[in-house]
């Protein structure tokens, strides 16, 4: 945008864009106005009273901070007369301020500072008023100490405005107001979510983060490792350990906003347990190895297995939580030097059903739009998408488009998850019915005319198919299998058809079924007879879940396909691929990761290499996982901890973690983003891909990398949607895939014009019943998901005492009907069982779960809710049914 | 969402108002009337029922004295404490009222039969020192007499 306005500030030429504040422009313009209240992307206050001016033609002293720029506008900011009145402001602040400055954490970087040198304040004429600290350590992360509060409010407001919490408010009146929780009870026991944005912005330390004690002497910019959202982080770090975690403020994803787990659950990097040497197993036991013992035997190992038992014989799970370059350098390995298809990742267990459905669809399996697009949508469908605790920074998005500029939300899920506070309308489907929800929606469309017929003439194919499927689904034949009111599926229909940018985002709650695919499908349906996809904040967006699961499907971690979704059993693409690498390739499409783990249990699979995945809690039937993973003849495993997969393994073998290595994460955008080192490698743990090559050179297949830019380079050479990606071009900012050529600035959104195959193709979607539905011996349906504070299988989040402290083990949610029909209270130990296995659980009475419908997370092994979920698949993505099984619910003696 | 015991109605209260934010204050207003206090309990609800985080019901309640948190006295003692009042002796009717009940301005006798305040200015000057009990206004009150118009009440 153009700073095309221009006036001055003490005679300085300043220039503004459009309805920027006189505050923004000095800023902008390296021009100090004192402040205390005002921060980036909050709400003007004018509070403090500290960045008064004067302003020529306006009476007063009007607050910069909430005063547009005009043209030609003559602002005086450093005068005595301004100067003046702010001594006195600022001589009130201190005479309530504790003057403890040396001890406080935020010496040197404490915003009541600055404006008090600013001033040339010596001192206060006023009667000192300290008030006596007033601290609250309750919350496991950070302190608050209500002593050294100024009132400025931008903790209540990021709190309310940006982060949609709301857990504190100012309370009371006049001398007795202070920042409170509801009751003034600790804020432990409020709403907060510990996300730390109120940390960020607080000037003057009344609260901080209880992890940072020392400054850091290094600062490095990074990408977080936990989810897809893909926020920028500014690791510092000091003697070798990160000392201080903030969100970086250019951060094109997060706007320096992260959540708890971004901020506050890195513990694990230099957790103590991290494996520094490689191991081998002896005689039932791991002894520690040699790099040169553990390489030969794990290279000599498959080099057996492959000429006894063929290529077929081996297979490997890459990993979503490694980079680009090293999901890219093990298929490679996997594919050319082991000479096997068989290679997968735990996308298949997420949005296998959104790769299928999407690419059927509309020509390419990824997330239509970017998140930032939902802040200018006008409509956002959410379902399946628990989108304030998977994905925190993106529910931001959501819940600002929601309260300005009003966009409709309307969420669809079963659960009253948090983001329903902002919604709509909350419509609340069975689990597993998610189709005869989409498809009498299209019927209300179709039946009411409220399609877009141009877009379908022009864009789209098989509309008759379509229209033909849904003609019977009435909202009333919907009602009775989907438990919603057909008033209310009409309302839906009509709030999203009626939207000029509808953007549908989704996440597992739609593709863990069995019917995955046809979701997935029904939802490219509901977008395209709209005509929404291929605009600017519309489109089907699939929420990816690990921080770099986009990244490891882009780079062919799949088992039928290349990097950059090319088809292994195309032989064009196949020869291609054989003179890039110099080896010859396998024409067969490998085996899926819950295929490789029947192989591994019936023996059709014989060696297993395994990079940084957990399938021993992150599959669905547990129990038939374990046993496969001991039948397997030979395991490796290449990871950060000893992880339940590790400790089955014949070898482990030590690796970097995020925060130590070099190379780039695709997240959920398509945004392909620096990874940087911030530390050295602890003991002898290597690098993924560096292990990778060692193997593959010692199997036979030489590969070798100076660096991860080489790789990249690499990819670029042979996967055109990553063409024009370089470490250099992806250093600011990143690029958006795809991105054919080196003056390619990146796509925003996908298909414009044009779909990626062409027309858009309508898909017919019966529904259909889930594979295990509630009965009188299992009456229950369990629905599974995620918290905010764990990560997956916790591998990560477990190291961090605070994460556990909040959200310990082991949650079952359950609607007081049915607590009270079973005999269970709140706070009880009970037994839930499956017909594939029996966990214990702590019951949790809470409406968030629908009558009949109870809730676990997955993350927990000591009551691992995927000893319960079915393993029934959707017969074209593979995706098990982790969504839907049926389980019965007993108290048990404590 | 557990309601409190001391308004069984309060559902009846929600209902009679729309979910707006707008409807914060008429609705405490309201719960007010019909429970003589905001528990809890009741500031959830209406959190719940406005859909609004209950941190802004909570400011809102502690910001004007007009909510009460806690549980008041069958009868409402106020004193006033504005200038003219101060000049022509509240302090004294102050203390008289506290000594008679056992209780400070600001709380409530244990069998809540009374509760005692200190208010800026009735705009009654003309009758200082003033007294309301049970909203209605008595004027030139003494120290005596403001322990006798208790003594009637118990």
């Amino acid at each position: 945008m153009d700073r095309e306005l221009t006036f001055t500030i003490d005679g300085q030429s300043v220039t503004a864009r459009k309805g920027e504040t006189v505050l923004q422009a000095a800023r902008e313009a390296g021009i100090y106005i004192p402040h205390l209240c005002y921060s980036d992307g909050l709400e003007p206050y004018s509070a403090c009273r500290l960045c008064i001016v004067e302003i020529d033609g306006m009476r007063g002293m009007p607050t910069s901070c909430a005063t547009p720029v005009k043209q030609g506008m003559v602002v005086r900011n450093d005068v005595e007369s301004v100067n003046r009145v702010r001594r006195m402001v600022c001589e009130m602040l201190i005479a309530d301020h504790p003057l403890v400055c040396l001890s406080c954490s935020a010496n040197m970087n404490c915003r009541l500072q600055d404006v008090a040198a600013f001033l040339g304040i010596k001192g206060s004429r006023l009667r000192r008023m300290v008030r006596k600290p007033i601290v609250d350590d309750s919350n496991p992360f950070y302190t608050r100490d209500l002593g050294k509060c100024i009132l400025c409010g931008l903790c209540t407001r990021s709190c309310h405005e940006l982060r949609g919490v709301g857990a504190i408010e100012i309370a009371g009146r006049g001398y007795e107001s202070r920042i409170a929780a509801p009751g003034d009870q600790p804020v432990s026991e409020s709403t907060c979510t510990s996300c730390g944005e109120c940390i960020d912005r607080c000037p003057v330390n009344a609260l901080w983060a209880k992890n940072e004690t020392v400054p850091p002497t290094a600062t490095t910019t990074t990408t977080c490792v936990y989810c897809g959202c893909g926020c920028s982080l500014e690791l510092g770090t000091r003697a070798g350990k990160i000392v201080r975690v903030r969100g970086d403020k250019n951060g094109i994803c997060n706007r320096g906003s992260l959540c708890v787990k971004g901020r506050f659950g890195l513990d694990f990097v230099s957790a103590p347990d991290r494996l520094t040497t490689p191991l081998i197993k002896r005689n039932g036991s791991f002894e520690e190895a040699t790099w040169d013992e553990a390489l030969d035997l794990v290279a000599s190992t498959f080099a057996k297995i492959k000429q006894q038992h063929g290529p077929d014989a081996l297979a490997g799970l890459s990993s979503a939580k490694c980079t680009n370059e090293e999901n890219y350098v093990f298929q490679k390995f996997i594919r050319a030097g082991l000479g096997t298809n068989n290679v997968d990742h735990c996308a298949r267990l997420c949005h296998a059903s959104t790769v299928a459905g999407l690419a059927r669809a509309f020509g390419s399996g990824a997330m239509t739009n970017p998140q930032s697009d939902f802040e200018h949508a006008d409509c956002i469908f959410v379902t399946g998408s628990n989108t304030t605790e998977a994905h925190p920074i993106t529910a931001m998005r959501i819940i600002s488009a929601v309260v300005d500029p009003g966009a409709t939300l309307i969420v669809a899920d079963p659960r009253r998850i948090d983001l329903t506070r902002y919604a709509t309308l909350h419509i609340r489907q069975r689990s597993g019915t998610d189709v005869a929800l989409f498809n009498a929606m299209m019927q209300v469309i179709i039946a009411e005319g409220l399609c877009d017929d141009t877009f379908i003439a022009e864009r789209t194919e098989g509309v008759e198919e379509l229209k033909g499927c849904v003609a019977e689904c009435t909202p009333e034949w919907a009602e009775p299998i989907t438990g919603i009111p057909a008033e209310k599926i009409r309302e839906a229909a009509r709030l999203y058809a009626a939207a000029e940018r509808g953007s549908i985002a989704y996440s597992m709650g739609i593709t863990q079924h069995t019917t995955g695919t046809d979701n997935v499908l029904a939802l490219a349906n509901l977008a395209m007879i709209t005509g929404n996809v291929g605009r600017a904040s519309t489109g089907v967006n699939p929420l990816r879940g690990q921080n770099n699961v986009q990244g490891a499907c882009d780079l062919g971690a799949l088992p039928n396909k290349y990097p950059g979704y090319q088809d292994v059993n195309d032989p064009a693409i196949q020869k291609h691929f054989e003179s890039a690498w110099g080896a010859s390739l396998s024409p067969e499409i490998g085996l899926t990761v819950t295929e490789i783990v029947g192989a591994a249990g019936s023996g059709a699979v014989r060696g297993l290499y395994v990079m940084g995945e957990n399938p021993m809690l992150s599959d669905p039937n547990l129990n038939h996982v374990e046993q496969a993973l001991k039948d397997v003849e030979f395991l490796c495993v290449q990871d950060i901890f000893m992880t339940e997969t590790a400790a089955l393994a014949d070898v482990v073998l030590p690796a970097a973690s995020f925060a130590e290595k070099d190379g780039s994460f695709t997240n959920t955008d398509r945004r392909v983003q620096r990874v940087r080192a911030a530390l050295p490698k602890p003991g002898e743990a290597r690098d993924d891909w560096d292990i990778i090559c060692s193997i593959a050179s010692r199997t036979g297949y030489p590969m070798s990398y100076n660096s991860p830019s080489e790789i990249l380079d690499e990819i670029a050479s042979v996967s055109p949607i990553y063409g024009g990606m370089s470490f250099e071009r992806i250093d600011a900012e990143g690029l958006q895939w795809p991105c054919p050529d080196k003056t390619h600035p990146g796509t925003t959104f996908l298909h414009e014009g044009e779909f990626k195959r062409g027309k858009g193709k309508f898909h017919a979607t019966p529904f259909k019943v889930a594979a295990e539905e509630p009965d009188d011996d299992y009456p229950l349906l369990l629905t599974t998901g995620r918290y905010l504070y764990h990560w997956h299988t916790r591998t990560m989040t477990s190291r961090s005492k605070g994460l556990e402290e909040i959200c310990p083990p082991v949650p079952i949610e359950i609607h007081p009907d049915d607590a009270a029909q079973h005999g269970i209270a709140d706070g009880d130990v009970v037994e839930v069982a499956s017909r594939r296995g029996v966990i214990r659980a702590d019951a949790k009475v809470t409406d968030r779960s629908p009558r009949g419908t109870v809730f676990m997370a997955f993350h927990f092994r000591e009551g691992a809710a995927n000893k319960l979920t079915n393993d029934a698949l959707d017969p074209i993505a593979k995706i098990p049914e982790f969504k839907v099984c049926a389980v019965r619910i007993g108290t048990v003696e404590a | 969402m557990p309601t409190t015991a001391h308004i069984p109605d309060l559902d009846s209260v929600l209902a009679c108002h729309p979910r707006e934010e707008s409807q914060l204050i008429p609705l405490l207003q309201d719960i007010q009337d019909h429970a003589g206090y905001i528990s809890a309990d009741a500031m959830r609800a209406a959190a719940s029922h406005l859909n609004i985080p209950e941190s802004s019901v909570y400011g809102v309640v502690t910001f004007y004295s007009q909510f009460y948190l806690t549980r008041q006295g069958r009868h409402r003692v106020k004193v006033c404490q504005g200038t003219a009042c101060h000049v022509r002796g509240a302090v004294e009717i102050i203390r008289a009222v506290s000594a008679r009940l056992g209780i400070k301005p600001g709380e409530t006798t244990r069998d809540f039969e009374f509760s005692v305040e200190r208010v800026a200015c009735f705009g009654s000057c003309a009758l200082a020192p003033v007294m309301v009990v049970n909203d209605k206004v008595y004027g030139n009150v003494t120290p005596e007499m403001a322990v006798r118009l208790l003594d009637e009440l118990t």
